[in-house]
């Protein structure tokens, strides 16, 4: 697809999560803009569905683990078209669009998640159901690296890799920032890719703000034909395009502040 | 009860292709014939409840009928969450199967005993909970089951329970059976406890007439019967091989307190510490109060 809309695309996302993020005054901002990219490219280029038509049986699905960066699916769901933009105005507000995404609140999304180490295992059974009735669709799950620490992730992952689901793509948001600290200062992930390999996956690694290069990946799946897909893609957290209010553990918590909402959205324009 | 229920599921099966029995890692000796027959039907997920849960929810998004199968604390406590979340919190169509309530693993020790299963699974909501008390009812409650749309819970015992029921009853989510009439007490039990209930009665028949009731839904609680033959009994008495706390007889002490039945009361269930011995069922339960002979001897002690 044209760079140049992908990218107004992506910008428009990042735009909105800063101003749920805002107006919340909620948490996660960070993991949200580093997933933002990644988003794009699957809802505007890869997957194969239909905003008017979003339960049709034949729709690609997507699982969105790392449900409590939900602002970027909310916010690309609605930039696709799946529902009206002003919804996102009730993004954590009482009675509004939940701070973990659930299923079917609002069109597009596959299922309720929030507790992590869950969203894999989903997406493999349906990956797994797919292939028994030999249905072509993909299953995608985008999971974060804090949630590589689950071992529930890893029971998912052994399964997939012994069944050769190929249908399966998971995208693991690799910000190298969890809750509490960075990935290798918690609990070191690498050699990350190494650990998906001797699990059955075939691996790709890209920069995850570089639309171009995640989607000539992705445009080609599955990567290796009897093998389940993962893409490792190498983000920053808190990326809104320019490297500001970026790739620190605060990000997960801090609200914006009104001085860098006004920059941000200035820097945007 | 785990021949009863794996030959209907068979029957069930065999008309419906959407039906997936997935395992974890158990079965042995039990599931050949089914995997014979229905090789698409069948998933050993390995040791992996967890991830076994959600596949079982991922299936269930694509129209599958997915049972998860495992012992009773594998099957509800490893997993609890992904029963929570991934199943019931999204109303998905998956029975989740435990064998071994209670002590039916007598010998293996507390890791295998299924003593808090139906307590934390009632916190749920939209859960359905069965423990069907003879080879019969679990013939009847998996059909039962699997005619029900949404997640259903089906507790079963292991292997060699008694036949309670001599001619198939009428079977009904959420009614229990009344088995033996009886106007002085009434005894309601669930599970691997109904024939028990009956050795009760039995040793009480010369100083009570007993009403013995299959109690084998535990969710939804069947509180029209407990309010309407609860009036004019000597007293109420439930039965489980499950903690005390949690199980049927809180379920039971709920509805008669927010109705405010004054009656006699009493739950005969797991005592709230860890056995310091293990051994056959029989012996746990003699150790743990949930024997006929001690149980008869509570329910006289109570009443007078």
């Amino acid at each position: 697809m044209n760079k140049h809309k992908l990218l107004k695309s992506a910008n428009n996302v990042r735009k909105s999560i800063m101003d749920m993020a805002y107006t919340a005054q909620s948490a996660h901002a960070g993991g949200s803009l580093s997933c933002v990219d990644i988003l794009t490219v699957l809802y505007f280029s890869i997957m194969k569905i239909n905003p008017q038509k979003p339960l049709d049986p034949t729709r690609d699905r997507l699982i969105f683990s790392k449900a409590h960066d939900c602002k970027a699916l909310y916010a690309v769901l609605a930039e696709k078209s799946f529902f009206n933009s002003e919804k996102l105005n009730t993004y954590e507000m009482d009675g509004g669009l939940p701070g973990h995404s659930t299923r079917n609140i609002v069109p597009g999304i596959e299922a309720s998640a929030g507790s992590l180490g869950h969203g894999l295992s989903i997406a493999t059974g349906i990956a797994y159901a797919k292939k028994l009735d030999k249905k072509s669709q993909k299953v995608f799950a985008i999971l974060s690296d804090g949630e590589c620490d689950e071992g529930s992730t890893w029971e998912a992952i052994l399964f997939a890799g012994h069944h050769k689901l190929d249908n399966l793509i998971a995208i693991v948001d690799y910000n190298k920032l969890q809750a509490y600290g960075r990935i290798s200062e918690v609990l070191e992930l690498e050699p990350f890719a190494d650990k998906w390999k001797a699990f059955g996956w075939e691996v790709r690694e890209v920069d995850g703000h570089n639309i171009d290069g995640i989607e000539s990946i992705l445009i080609n799946l599955p990567f290796r034909k009897g093998k389940p897909s993962v893409l490792l893609a190498h983000t920053i957290k808190g990326y809104l395009g320019v490297k500001k209010y970026v790739d620190q553990v605060s990000s997960q918590y801090k609200p914006p502040t009104e001085e860098e909402y006004e920059k941000v959205l200035g820097g945007m324009k | 009860m785990r021949i009863a229920f794996v030959n209907t599921l068979h029957k069930l099966a065999a008309k419906n292709p959407n039906i997936i029995l997935i395992t974890g890692d158990l079965g042995f000796s039990v599931f050949e014939n089914y995997i014979r027959e229905f090789p698409r039907q069948f998933l050993n997920a390995g040791v992996a409840e967890q991830n076994m849960t959600g596949i079982a929810a991922g299936m269930a998004m694509e129209g599958k009928i997915p049972l998860i199968y495992s012992i009773v604390p594998f099957v509800t406590m490893r997993n609890f969450e992904q029963i929570r979340n991934d199943i019931c919190y999204q109303g998905l169509n998956v029975k989740i199967v435990g064998v071994g309530a209670g002590y039916s693993y007598g010998m293996y020790g507390h890791t295998h005993y299924g003593l808090e299963d139906m307590g934390i699974l009632r916190t749920i909501p939209g859960i359905t909970i069965i423990a069907p008390g003879d080879p019969v009812e679990t013939e009847l409650a998996t059909i039962a089951a699997l005619k029900t749309r949404g997640p259903v819970y089906i507790r079963l015992g292991k292997a060699g329970e008694p036949l309670v029921h001599k001619i198939r009853p009428k079977f009904e989510i959420g009614k229990g059976i009344v088995i033996t009439e009886g106007k002085d007490i009434m005894l309601l039990a669930c599970g691997t406890m109904l024939p028990v209930a009956l050795e009760v009665s039995d040793i009480l028949k010369n100083k009570y007439s007993a009403k013995v009731v299959s109690m084998h839904t535990i969710k939804p609680i069947d509180d029209v019967l407990i309010k309407n033959l609860s009036r004019k009994m000597k007293g109420i008495f439930t039965l489980e091989e499950h903690a005390a706390i949690g199980g049927l007889g809180s379920a039971v002490a709920e509805v008669l307190a927010e109705n405010c039945l004054n009656v006699v009361f009493k739950r005969f269930g797991t005592p709230d510490h860890f056995s310091k011995v293990s051994g056959k069922q029989k012996y746990m339960r003699e150790q743990n109060g949930l024997s006929a002979k001690i149980i008869a001897g509570e329910i006289v002690k109570k009443i007078n």
